[in-house]
């Protein structure tokens, strides 16, 4: 134990409690489950209380205690009885011990009603949650809630605690069983990581130290396993930079700083950034510290950059990647979790805090509430308190978001009352709307139609995917030089092409390329209206978006082209020399390396490259189009 | 903290982030706000962390000491040094209702003491100065009724904390919005505990009153507790003689109110280790928490912070 140097060597002891990290949890279950027993267990094990404490608990304990003139742990916690009397708000409280490896900050909420307001608000900031169970009653409605809220809200390590033990004699099949039952039930609501442990509050069992109790039990205990599970800011770090402008900082004219905690990557001078949403490019210069500027700052950490250009940035703004900025969108799929006292009504502005973002927000439609208990989908026309439902959402301006999935500072907002000032809801970003209502649409007297007739064609978009190399531009070449030749009027939107000008603010992750597909297929679309025949060479790997250009044209107007190479086939060709620039890691999120390529599953065209030239599978594709009645003139 | 570049945050470096963001999130959003600095180890604490999060810039608010003229000498000497520094404004409140009546802790008790200096007089000068944000070093673990105290709390125009209206904190975001008259109380190191603050002082290297280090003073023993005699206004009960002892205090306030206790500790490390080998707890010291069986509940319902 280090604990020991406390007295034979402080400044040891010191040097290694600097390095300590931080875990925030939350536990999970009602006065009746052990809860305040055991967190006055953690309190009382990890030498948190002092002996006035101490003497007022044994008091308390003889008073009104629960266990027969022994100490109540409950009654460190319990604050309870004594705040309904005062008439305080029964909400989260948060506690603090420390072993020697970690801080622990517990966010302690509550069971009863106003459930959810409480326990969405402290798993907000919880690394973990530990959710309890009676070892006699075993898997209830209430455990459902609370695990269904600790999905909902992120959090990616449970730990169920199993209590009680002893009243069950400990016995190892009440345990599996439980264990079973909550498992499958998890794995339905996306729960994976997750650490059963049997406990006893009363006794201690299992909590700071392995109890002999349980011999069949080989896992931690609870505060072993507290001590070591990872902690969520280190996979943050991991992400695209993200750093929320809060304060400009600005002491004189030569000196302009953004100042903000990084809510996702890391950051070093040199870096090239983008700020959200404008899209401004500039230079990280430097990391500013009172202690000395920075060769480096993670996710977490609370900076001031300066960059290297006089560009536009004030509070609110995102400075991020350049090569994987968040996207800006003034209309979302969220999810609220409604706090206030007054029901949420459909079209009433509220302000919408997102980061250091304010703006003006609307529900533009309920799409249906989820029951926190059976998970059922319901329809409904308002939400009240502790009611959480799917909406859309629309905002007054754009703002940069990442889906609350991929970093919860981008995607986590809060809704204020505009009359009131009450924080009403805790919303999460799905995903932006693809429709921006706020653009009208002009009424067109010429019809596409009348635009295809007088070229003596009907208007289509042959969309060609595949992985890189397969062929397809190749492939489509050769097809449009035959459409010309039939005298039909075609356009050409080739990947490379609309990278240098179009989509020149994109990156190859997964949101920009979805963006880019969209913007292509926004393209197409306006090009059919035009009666041309529009050929698209993208690699398009993900079949949502090639989805969503369907979707976008007429019927029978889209032709998916499905190029069909083998990985294998392509890197061999290699005609740009892009996959041996991959496999160096010289090129990321490369299609078929390290980004997934999904194949169409009913494209209208499918062609063996390995199996057919390319004169031949033009010469195919153009006698498909004939088929299809495309165009008579054909 | 550190300056190399550190692959973990230590559960220092992520409590100075959380403070950080909540201090720029309040200049950003707060029309008039002020730091309460009280002198002692939190409020060295939180001026260390503001000036981290404004650098290079001066303190973009002032400091408010609210004081009771019965601190100590050398809380006195500290707060002027402080107050000289370059980039730091100072403003020094006395509750003149207060003084005009002589009010003391000898003759008056600590209640009505500090309910006219402390809390009448923070009234007073928020009102004055027309503060609508103030940041306090007030710390969820000091006592239970604190625990679930908000970072952000808020306060009617006269000053009254209402539990019922206070707002769910989620995650990093904090909801600022406030009337006209209203304000709002900032606890910037809420999730900082005793033993994070002593760590952080002495890895940082943050000045502090010297009363915190053992030394002999002129004591006599009072309620379980040393009394120091700072000054000349010292009232002595019969039969009552100071004499030298080698004592510290935990915390500070008004010398008659301050209970110090025996120590050999004059360095951090032997603090910081007195304090993980002590067997009592923090606030003992305070005498403001023996007076009246009053919880921090209704204090802080009056408005004391």
């Amino acid at each position: 134990m280090t604990s020991d140097l406390i007295a034979t060597d402080i400044e040891a002891y010191l040097a290694q409690h600097q390095a300590k990290s931080l875990l925030r949890f939350i536990t999970c279950g009602s006065v009746d489950d052990g809860k305040s027993t055991l967190i006055g267990r953690l309190l009382y094990d990890s030498k948190m209380i002092f002996e006035d404490q101490l003497a007022a608990l044994e008091s308390d304990s003889k008073k009104v205690g629960t266990q027969g003139g022994d100490i109540d742990f409950a009654l460190l916690v319990d604050g309870l009885a004594a705040e309904r009397e005062q008439g305080i708000t029964i909400d989260v409280a948060y506690r603090f011990f420390a072993t020697d490896k970690r801080k622990f900050i517990v966010a302690d909420t509550p069971g009863h009603e106003q459930y959810t307001r409480n326990m969405v608000t402290g798993a907000s900031t919880a690394d973990l949650a530990v959710i309890l169970i009676d070892a006699r009653k075993g898997v209830l409605t209430q455990t459902r809630r609370h695990s269904y809220l600790v999905s909902l809200m992120g959090i990616r390590h449970v730990v169920l605690a199993v209590t009680k033990m002893d009243l069950v004699d400990w016995a190892q099949d009440v345990f599996d069983a439980i264990v079973e039952e909550y498992g499958d039930f998890a794995a339905q609501i996306g729960l994976k990581d997750i650490v059963a442990i049997p406990i006893s509050g009363l006794k201690g069992d299992n909590i700071a130290a392995k109890s002999n109790a349980a011999r069949w039990y080989t896992g931690p205990a609870l505060l072993e396993h507290l001590e070591t599970v990872d902690i969520d800011e280190a996979r943050r770090a991991k992400g695209p930079l993200r750093l929320p402008v809060q304060w400009v900082n600005r002491p004189n004219l030569d000196f302009r700083g953004f100042s903000g905690q990084i809510a996702g990557g890391r950051v070093r001078p040199g870096d090239r950034i983008r700020v959200a949403p404008s899209g401004a490019i500039s230079t990280v210069a430097r990391i500013v510290t009172k202690g000395g500027d920075l060769a480096e700052a993670v996710a977490g950490q609370s900076v001031t950059l300066t960059l290297a250009d006089e560009i536009d940035c004030s509070r609110g703004d995102v400075i991020a990647a350049a090569a994987d900025p968040p996207e800006a969108a003034d209309q979302f799929e969220v999810t609220l979790i409604w706090m206030g006292e007054e029901k949420l009504l459909p079209g009433r502005p509220y302000w919408l805090k997102l980061g250091a973002k304010l703006v003006t927000a609307q529900v533009t439609d309920i799409k249906h509430k989820v029951n926190v208990n059976t998970l059922a989908h319901t329809a409904t026309k308002v939400l009240e308190l502790n009611e959480i439902a799917v909406c859309n959402l629309s905002l007054d301006r754009p703002v940069a978001f990442d889906p609350y999935a991929a970093n919860q500072d981008m995607g986590g907002f809060i809704l204020i009352d505009r009359l009131s000032n009450a924080t009403i809801a805790a919303g999460l970003m799905h995903f932006a709307l693809r429709r921006s209502s706020n653009v009208h649409w002009q009424a067109i007297e010429v019809s596409r139609e009348a635009r295809a007739t007088i070229k003596g064609q009907k208007a289509a978009v042959l969309w060609f995917t595949g992985l890189s190399g397969a062929g397809k531009s190749t492939i489509a070449n050769l097809v449009e030089k035959k459409l010309l030749s039939l005298g039909r009027h075609t356009v050409m939107l080739d990947g490379d092409n609309v990278r240098h000008g179009l989509s020149r603010d994109l990156g190859f992750t997964e949101a920009d390329r979805v963006e880019n597909i969209r913007r292509v297929a926004e393209v197409a679309k306006l090009m059919t209206d035009a009666g041309l025949i529009v050929l698209v060479s993208f690699i398009s790997p993900f079949r949502a978006e090639r989805q969503l250009a369907r979707e976008l044209m007429e019927h029978g107007e889209f032709f998916e082209i499905f190029i069909d190479t083998p990985i294998e086939e392509a890197e061999r060709r290699d005609v740009k020399g892009l996959y041996k620039k991959a496999r160096a890691g010289q090129l990321r999120n490369f299609t078929g390396i390290d980004s997934p390529y999904e194949p169409p599953e009913k494209p209208e065209i499918s062609i063996n490259t390995t199996e057919m030239d390319a004169a031949s599978a033009a010469a195919l594709i153009v006698a498909r189009l004939v088929g299809e009645d495309f165009g008579s003139g054909i | 903290m550190s300056q190399s570049a550190q692959p973990r945050l230590t559960h220092l470096d992520r409590l100075e982030a959380e403070a950080i963001h909540i201090m720029r999130e309040v200049a950003a959003e707060a029309e008039r706000p002020v730091m309460l600095y009280s002198i002692g180890k939190d409020s060295a604490v939180m001026l260390h962390l503001a000036q981290k999060a404004f650098f290079p810039s001066p303190l973009p608010f002032p400091l408010l000491h609210v004081d009771t003229t019965w601190k100590f000498q050398a809380m006195y000497a500290m707060r002027d040094k402080i107050a000289a520094t370059p980039g730091i404004e100072l403003i020094v409140h006395q509750n003149p209702d207060a003084a005009a009546r002589g009010i003391n802790p000898f003759d008056h008790g600590s209640a009505l003491h500090t309910d006219l200096w402390k809390t009448e007089g923070l009234k007073q000068a928020l009102d004055k100065h027309g503060f609508d944000a103030a940041f306090g070093g007030a710390r969820r673990d000091e006592e239970k009724s604190r625990a679930k105290e908000r970072i952000f709390s808020f306060r009617s125009a006269n000053h009254r904390w209402d539990p019922k209206s206070q707002r769910p904190e989620l995650w990093r975001l904090y909801n600022a919005k406030k009337h006209r008259g209203e304000s709002i109380r900032v606890f910037p190191i809420s999730n900082w505990t005793e033993l994070d603050i002593w760590q952080y002082i002495h890895i940082e290297n943050i000045p502090i009153v010297p009363l915190y280090f053992a030394a002999e003073r002129p004591v006599v023993r009072r309620d379980g507790g040393l009394i120091m005699a700072d000054d000349a206004r010292m009232r002595f009960n019969p039969g009552e003689t100071p004499e030298l002892r080698r004592v510290r205090f935990r915390t500070l306030g008004c010398y008659p109110l301050s209970g110090g206790f025996e120590s050999e500790a004059d360095t951090l490390p032997k603090i910081i280790q007195e304090m993980l080998l002590a067997t009592t707890s923090e606030r003992q010291g305070r005498l403001i928490d023996h007076d009246q069986a009053a919880s921090m509940e209704k204090k802080k319902q009056e408005g004391y912070f």
